[in-house]
């Protein structure tokens, strides 16, 4: 039996993929898809130590030595364009058709634009290491960064290049940064690492627009305050990347829609990583999770899915991190507004503590800065403490 | 032969850093005593704050894990092994000999 296998988008989610089809023992074709011309690399160093010139492409390219044994046929350079669900053919933007017995979407998201940006130079947004590449060019002549949205990319921004030298001022529209994942309280915890190093944060103010005629010259803000800058950074979310799949048949929302275990609608297909909102039992919704983790383990399962496997998926708590002016942040579990939290190591004031998330007297989420061994701790206890709660 | 701590100090599922000319992390898997790079290969998350799992361990930042006895790294986003390091118990008293010329497995 010679069966393919066609993973679309050559990042963690479809790496991951690949290698636990692998690890499965499928011995059929596979074919990965990407359309950056890119062997996989690492994203969050793109914010951080590749954005400051610290780290190299080589040391975030995602690919290690032992790869090369998982003979994989990659098609880099190629967009999808469609999916055929009644051949499950994949259509290439080369006009090729991939027929494949089993597709893994995993397309990821994007930056997105602010409305009005584009055409404009020294305006970007930090998704892909094309974008990192031409950021950190920019920045390197430049004297003031604004940028717009102070969730983790644009804080992670700042943060580095404020190291850089640069001026730095960070915009919010919300009343507190990073409230959504953390709560006001911790979000607002975290933000005061701007102010410890001399960025300025200005919340609940909205952007009005960008002034400059072929290179950006200032941000105005809604109250009519004009920001110069040399370089504006727009860091308000990302967007999947699904409309490819729009005529396909395969059920969308904020995403792929998927059940627990990484199937679609579509038999034979199923989906992983940041273009997949996965059904969560403790949620009771789809939940698309951005988190680096998140890409690569959930794909153990989709492949598993894809492979015939009916066991129950794991549900470890999602856990991401964050390092921005030098302070490791940390975050485990699902937190929901009404959680109480408690500091239960060091002081949020030194920019070191543990906090629990608590709802009805148990933990249901923790973070840490600069914590990284009582954290891991916490998170183990979280993902043996977290099914039976719910 | 760096000193690390008496042996009552390390009970088993514990682990501690030493300072060398590279940190080493030293760990009591039920008794056994291992000693590795403490620095995982990936980034600078020290592998002594990781999670003990059987003989191995699990970086306490992105959870690659590393063998204890071979130093080998089962997963990514870390790709290069650490190194081991012998250890000695004498008079109740830890010991490491970093970084041992290559005679193979101790
Ligand atoms: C700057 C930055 C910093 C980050 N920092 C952190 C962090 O500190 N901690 C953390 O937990 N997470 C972090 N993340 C998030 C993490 O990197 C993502 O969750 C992860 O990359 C998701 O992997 P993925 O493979 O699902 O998607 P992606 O990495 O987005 O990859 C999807 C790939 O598919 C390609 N593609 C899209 N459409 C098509 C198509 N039609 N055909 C072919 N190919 C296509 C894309 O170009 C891309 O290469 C960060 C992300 C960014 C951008
Ligand atoms: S620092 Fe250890 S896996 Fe990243």
């Amino acid at each position: 039996m010679s069966a393919t296998v066609a993973v679309i988008g050559a990042s963690l989610a479809g790496l991951s993929a690949a290698r636990a089809l692998r690890a499965r023992s499928y011995e059929g074709r596979i074919v990965v898809v990407g359309d950056e011309v890119h062997a996989p690399y690492d994203r969050p160093p793109l914010s951080k130590e590749f954005l400051a010139g610290t780290a190299s492409l080589e040391d975030i390219a995602l690919g290690a030595p032992d790869d090369e044994a998982l003979g994989l046929e990659w098609r880099l350079g190629t967009r999808a364009v469609g999916l055929d669900r009644h051949t499950r053919s994949v259509v290439l933007d080369d006009g090729s058709e991939l027929r494949a017995d089993g597709v893994v979407l995993a397309t990821g998201a994007r930056a997105r634009r602010l409305p009005g940006s584009d055409g404009l130079d020294g305006v970007h947004v930090l998704r892909s290491l094309d974008d990192a590449i031409a950021l950190r060019e920019d920045l390197a002549s430049a004297r003031r960064l604004v940028v717009i949205g102070a969730g983790f990319i644009g804080a992670e921004v700042a943060s580095t290049a404020r190291a850089l030298g640069l001026e730095v001022t960070v915009v919010e529209t919300q009343p507190v940064p990073l409230a959504g994942p953390l709560g006001a309280d911790m979000g607002a915890v975290c933000a005061g690492l701007h102010a410890d190093r001399g960025t300025r944060l200005l919340v609940g103010t909205g952007v009005a627009g960008l002034v400059g005629t072929g290179r950006v010259q200032a941000v105005e803000l809604t109250d009519g305050t004009r920001l110069p800058a040399d370089v504006v950074v727009v860091g308000i979310g990302a967007v999947p990347n699904t409309e490819w799949l729009a005529d396909s048949g395969v059920a969308l929302g904020n995403g792929v829609l998927t059940d627990a275990r990484g199937a679609t609608n579509l038999p034979g297909v199923v989906a992983v990583g940041d273009c997949a909102a996965a059904w969560s039992p403790a949620a009771e919704r789809h939940v698309r999770i951005e988190h680096w983790t998140n890409a690569l383990e959930q794909p153990a399962t989709a492949a598993a899915t894809l492979l015939g496997a009916t066991t129950p998926a794991p549900a470890p708590p999602p856990y991401f991190w964050s390092d921005q002016y030098g302070a490791r942040i940390q975050f485990a579990g699902a937190r929901r507004d009404g959680d109480v939290t408690r500091v239960v190591e060091g002081s949020c004031a030194e920019r070191s503590f543990l906090v629990v998330y608590e709802r009805d007297g148990h933990p249901v989420a923790v973070l840490a800065m600069n914590q990284p061994r009582l954290f891991t701790r916490w998170r183990r206890q979280l993902r043996s403490a977290v099914p039976s709660a719910s | 032969m760096i000193p690390v701590c008496p042996t009552n100090a390390l009970p088993p599922g514990e682990a501690t850093r030493v300072e060398a000319d590279e940190p080493i992390a030293v760990f009591n898997v039920d008794g056994e005593l291992y000693a590795i790079d403490d620095t995982c290969t990936h980034q600078d998350a020290s592998l002594a704050d990781g999670w003990l799992d059987g003989c191995a361990v699990e970086c306490p930042l992105h959870a690659s894990c590393f063998d204890l006895r071979t130093g080998k790294v089962s997963g990514p986003p870390a790709k290069r092994p650490v190194r081991t390091h012998r250890v000695v118990v004498q008079d109740d008293m830890i010991y490491v000999l970093p970084h041992p010329a290559e005679e193979g497995a101790a």
